[in-house]
């Protein structure tokens, strides 16, 4: 196939609630497709749930972000960078090991003891939000404060901190930032978290980042940069996600009051419906990528070692050989089978958090303030089309 | 229903525990325990839930 013949990859959306209906095309056209990313270079695109399965789960593939061939939706090239590699860039058997450092303190009986004090960081927001002014932007009021505690309190970074690395987090996952100001935000991070980290191991603290260097210690040396790249990695992963999920459900919900209604009348069927919006939004599929370690022929495509293959695992989820009427939000749905965490070994280390927070959050903001409804008209809302998680900048609500 | 979990495959993802808590559990450190490898009949569907999405392909079912 010559370049000519490859086209660009647009990751405009015409719906905010939908993948771009190109991506569908390719879904029901050529489910894995050469396409050409922003950058210039060309990649795999592939939509279809089975085969974005397959190749999470698949160790022929690497999720090493740093390999030239790994695709960057960002026109800048990727800062060449000296940093620990995050557990989101290892290989087995490395990433195996890293990650089962760390994953006791995810276990769903870890989490759901954090149940009590999420119920109480969401019901003091809901408070000051009820106690303010009207009309008041949702995300920042409540849908960044809210997980942004959670994680601080579960890391144990203090949260009087957090203008200083919510905005470096957010030049962090936007795609219009530049390579320099990437590397300057991983930098000033790295700089306070290694600060953190010292610190705690000077003093030591009931918090993971506290536990996890006393269990180095009992094993040997503590090492830093392990720790402030595990620190860095959870920070942000918790930061950029659940805030958006709050924000985007919120706003769908108020869309489709008959749904939100049913919801209210019976809050054990909250998960459910939780479970259906992570589907439905997707909203990380941007940071799903990886690079072939060998060739590998997966649905009658011959894939290159060294060849990119980008996941849109949005389109994989309104695969309508997966989910039936995959495209309409049917909060009763309940299907777990979604790729929303990813899938395989890197699946998400804190989904079962993500999930407990949105249920709580979901539970407690429309029941609390019932009347609750956008300020502006919905089409006056930016989207964050450029970030690699979705999501809305501002949400003016008023009730 | 036979229910075998592979521990080295296991990812700790807690899918099963949340889906089949019957069936499954998570040790301190994450890795899936076993509670019940010949699960009732009315677990069955949970059980094969569970074993479709797990991410690390760890819960093997003989049926």
């Amino acid at each position: 196939m010559s370049s000519e013949l490859i086209s660009p990859l647009s990751m405009t959306r015409t719906c905010p609630y939908a993948p771009p209906a190109e991506h569908r095309r390719l879904r029901e056209e050529a489910p894995i497709a050469k396409v050409k990313l922003p950058n210039g270079r060309t990649t795999w695109a592939v939509t279809k749930h089975e085969h974005i399965r397959a190749i999470l789960s698949d160790p022929r593939f690497s999720s090493n972000r740093r390999d030239p061939g790994f695709p960057s939706l960002s026109r800048e090239p990727p800062p060449a960078s000296d940093l620990k590699k995050l557990l989101l860039e290892l290989d087995p058997p490395e990433h195996g090991q890293a990650r089962r450092t760390v994953l006791g303190e995810f276990t769903v009986q870890r989490t759901q003891a954090l149940g009590p004090r999420i119920q109480q960081i969401v019901d003091q927001h809901i408070d000051a939000m009820l106690a303010g002014p009207r009309p008041v932007d949702l995300v920042q009021a409540f849908s960044l404060p809210v997980p942004s505690l959670v994680i601080c309190e579960l890391l144990g970074v203090p949260y009087a901190d957090h203008e200083f690395f919510q905005t470096r987090s957010g030049t962090l996952v936007n795609q219009k930032s530049t390579a320099e100001e990437v590397a300057r935000a991983t930098g000033e991070l790295m700089m306070y978290l290694g600060k953190l980290v010292a610190a705690k191991a000077q003093e030591p603290t009931d918090d993971l980042l506290g536990r996890q260097i006393a269990k180095q210690r009992e094993t040997g040396e503590v090492d830093f940069g392990d720790l402030v790249a595990m620190a860095f990695l959870l920070l942000i992963a918790g930061h950029e996600t659940t805030a958006n999920m709050i924000s985007l459900s919120t706003l769908v919900l108020l869309q489709q009051p008959e749904k939100l209604a049913a919801l209210r009348q019976d809050p054990a069927k909250t998960l459910a419906a939780v479970e259906e919006l992570l589907r439905y939004f997707t909203i990380a599929e941007q940071a799903l990528g990886r690079v072939a370690r060998e060739d590998v022929e997966l649905g009658g495509v011959q894939i290159r070692a060294g060849e990119g293959v980008l996941l849109l695992a949005n389109t994989g989820n309104r695969d309508p050989q997966v989910f039936e009427n995959a495209d309409e939000l049917d909060l009763d749905r309940g299907s777990r089978n979604h790729l929303a965490f990813g899938f395989g070994p890197h699946q998400c280390l804190g989904q079962n958090l993500a999930r407990l927070e949105l249920q709580i959050v979901i539970d407690t903001l429309f029941r609390r303030i019932p009347e609750l409804r956008s300020a502006v008209p919905v089409d006056e809302l930016s989207f964050k089309t450029d970030a690699t998680v979705y999501g809305i900048r501002e949400f003016p609500v008023t009730w | 229903m036979r229910v075998l979990v592979d521990e080295n495959k296991c990812c700790g993802a807690g899918q099963c525990v949340m889906i089949a808590p019957r069936v499954f559990d998570q040790r301190d450190d994450g890795i899936v325990i076993l509670l019940d490898e010949s699960p009732p009949k009315e677990l069955h569907p949970a059980v094969r839930e569970a074993a479709c999405v797990c991410p690390g392909a760890a819960i093997v079912l003989e049926e």
